[in-house]
């Protein structure tokens, strides 16, 4: 085992470059799905938080999204948009989407409902209710939910390949085709780190933010 | 302005096939405690809603100082109007002077006065403003919880304060101090208020009127001293419980039933102790003082002291000076005769 971890790290070192580029695909895929998940699917969920009907019309799409395989999804949509990133962002924008949609309509409906109560009874509107109440104390669930999704999507990347959109699947598939397990291993742990390093970065964004938000709740007072 | 406050004109409140409220009429008199009392489901939390509308009446008419809440936006009016409800709804995610500054940052105020009025009212609920301005509510105990929701409720010094159950939640010693403060408050912020409860001793400690609810109607509505007097029907008198005759005593002023004309009249409360044996005697028990009450307090209080001292009668102090005296004679009759039939015996 040390000994295949050796050759694995050899054959990232031989190939040091292509790794590079390789990981640099992998993770702006990565990236840009997840930018567009977030923006649409937290859109989605306040959406959905506000109306009954965009609520059950928001949880099936995000459910069928889920449930058709990632596969499936670059098969079916590489006739309108084409071979290559594209159909590989596409697929893992729509993969992407429930887990933030879910835990953003938990995190605001979870919000108690005497404090909601008391914020009406004072006078807030709806909006002041959702800015200033409702989204602030949703924040850590709905960062729960981006965090599962994200790292979800650092393993969906590896079949960005299947569609010629590079990533570090080249190698793995390569690695399989070839019974090359050095290579297999060179794409496949480089991918595990990514994933737990971009949930840790998350995780001190979540933190920042946090203490930010309550910054900004005495800026806003200050204004 | 118009002397009342509020009033409830021939409300009627329906919930599809249910009818909340039937028939609602009563007047609230500015700077006055009216509460609302009865079981749960009558409609008095409905009733309160109906004044910040957060809840609409389905026919007749609820004015606030003469206005028809219906003709007022919604938001200017609850900004207008202090609201305390049992679960306290603090904003977990601000610190306590932000929760606090809520409503007059709603209004616009700048921050220079809305930190000064902070402060102001963390002072006025006991908390001092330095050590408990950048708390956040979970850092806080139930009681302290609370006193922050009354300090958020009148932040805007509002002409009104709706509570809905404020000390329901908490342990009876808490909601006792809390009570008391809040009366001491109360006489400083001359604010009407309306206070639900389903608690009848908490209502007759609060409330300056009382208004009784069967389900879906007000069946009394009158003076504390009135309702233990006459209670309007058989329901109003099951829900204030056997012991009206104690009742009566918690809700009225030892003053009330003293007399005036001892022989210990004009002392101070330190000369009391040379006065007569008996409270020579308990001044030396440890107490250091004999025993006395003060004009203020209930002559439910006077009774108990009366009961555990060994007077016949128990002397009433008013600033360190004795202004009458009361027996076991008097309080018995405060249920029946007046001062003047007392003081003629």
């Amino acid at each position: 085992m040390s000994n295949l971890l050796v050759e694995a790290t050899n054959y990232l070192l031989n190939n040091f470059d292509t790794f590079v580029d390789l990981l640099r695909e992998h993770l702006i895929l990565v990236l840009v799905a997840q930018v567009g998940a977030i923006v649409v699917a937290v859109t989605a969920g306040i959406l959905a938080t506000r109306n009954e009907r965009a609520k059950t019309w928001v949880l099936s799409s995000g459910n069928i999204s889920q449930t058709v395989p990632p596969l499936a999804v670059i098969a079916l949509v590489f006739p309108f948009v084409g071979i290559g990133f594209n159909s590989a962002l596409l697929a893992m924008w729509v993969y992407a989407l429930l887990p933030i949609i879910t835990n953003t309509i938990a995190g605001i409906e979870d919000v108690d409902e005497g404090t909601i109560r008391a914020a009406e009874g004072m006078g807030m509107t709806d909006r002041e209710i959702l800015r200033q109440i409702q989204l602030p104390l949703a924040v850590p669930v709905i960062f729960a939910g981006i965090r599962t999704s994200t790292v979800m999507n650092v393993g969906t990347a590896y079949l960005a390949i299947f569609i010629g959109a590079g990533g570090l699947g080249d190698w793995v598939v390569t690695g399989i085709q070839l019974f090359n397990t050095p290579q297999i291993l060179a794409g496949a742990i480089p991918g595990a780190v990514l994933a737990i390093s971009l949930d840790t970065i998350l995780g001190v964004a979540e933190r920042n933010l946090n203490t930010q938000t309550t910054q900004s709740g005495g800026a806003v007072a200050e204004a | 302005m118009s002397q009342h406050a509020i009033e409830f004109e021939n409300v009627r409140k329906e919930y599809g096939q249910t009818v909340a409220l039937d028939g609602v009429s009563f007047s609230v008199e500015a700077g006055t405690t009216t509460v609302l009392v009865g079981p749960s489901g009558c409609g008095k939390t409905t009733t309160m809603k109906l004044v910040n509308r957060l809840e609409d009446p389905t026919d007749g008419a609820v004015r606030f100082e003469g206005e028809d809440v219906q003709n007022v936006e919604k938001t200017s009016l609850r900004r207008s109007i202090g609201y305390v409800i049992q679960d306290i709804g603090l904003f977990d995610h601000m610190t306590v002077a932000e929760n606090v500054g809520t409503v007059p940052r709603l209004k616009g105020w700048d921050e220079d006065r809305i930190e000064s009025r902070v402060d102001e009212l963390l002072s006025l609920m006991d908390l001092p403003p330095d050590q408990y301005r950048e708390n956040y509510p979970r850092e806080l105990s139930g009681g302290q919880r609370q006193r922050v929701g009354v300090a958020r409720a009148l932040a805007a010094d509002p002409d009104l304060m709706l509570m809905d159950e404020p000390f329901g939640a908490l342990d009876p010693i808490t909601r006792d101090n809390l009570q008391d403060e809040f009366l001491e408050i109360q006489e400083q912020i001359n604010t009407t208020i309306l206070f639900v409860t389903h608690d009848i001793d908490e209502a007759l400690k609060m409330g300056d009127k009382i208004a009784i609810y069967d389900v879906g109607e007000v069946v009394q509505y009158d003076t504390p001293e009135n309702i233990l007097e006459n209670p309007a029907n058989e329901f109003v008198e099951d829900f204030i419980g056997s012991n009206r005759g104690l009742k009566k005593l918690q809700v009225l002023p030892v003053e009330d039933v003293m007399d005036t004309d001892g022989s210990l009249v004009g002392k101070s409360v330190s000369e009391l102790a040379r006065e007569r044996p008996e409270f020579e005697a308990a001044a030396a028990d440890g107490a250091g003082t004999p025993p006395y009450v003060t004009a203020g307090q209930s002559a439910e209080t006077a009774l108990s002291v009366l009961l555990e001292s060994d007077c016949d009668d128990l002397p009433v102090v008013r600033d360190d000076s004795v202004v009458g005296t009361v027996t076991l004679k008097h309080l018995r009759h405060s249920n029946g005769p007046t001062r003047e039939e007392l003081t003629h015996e």
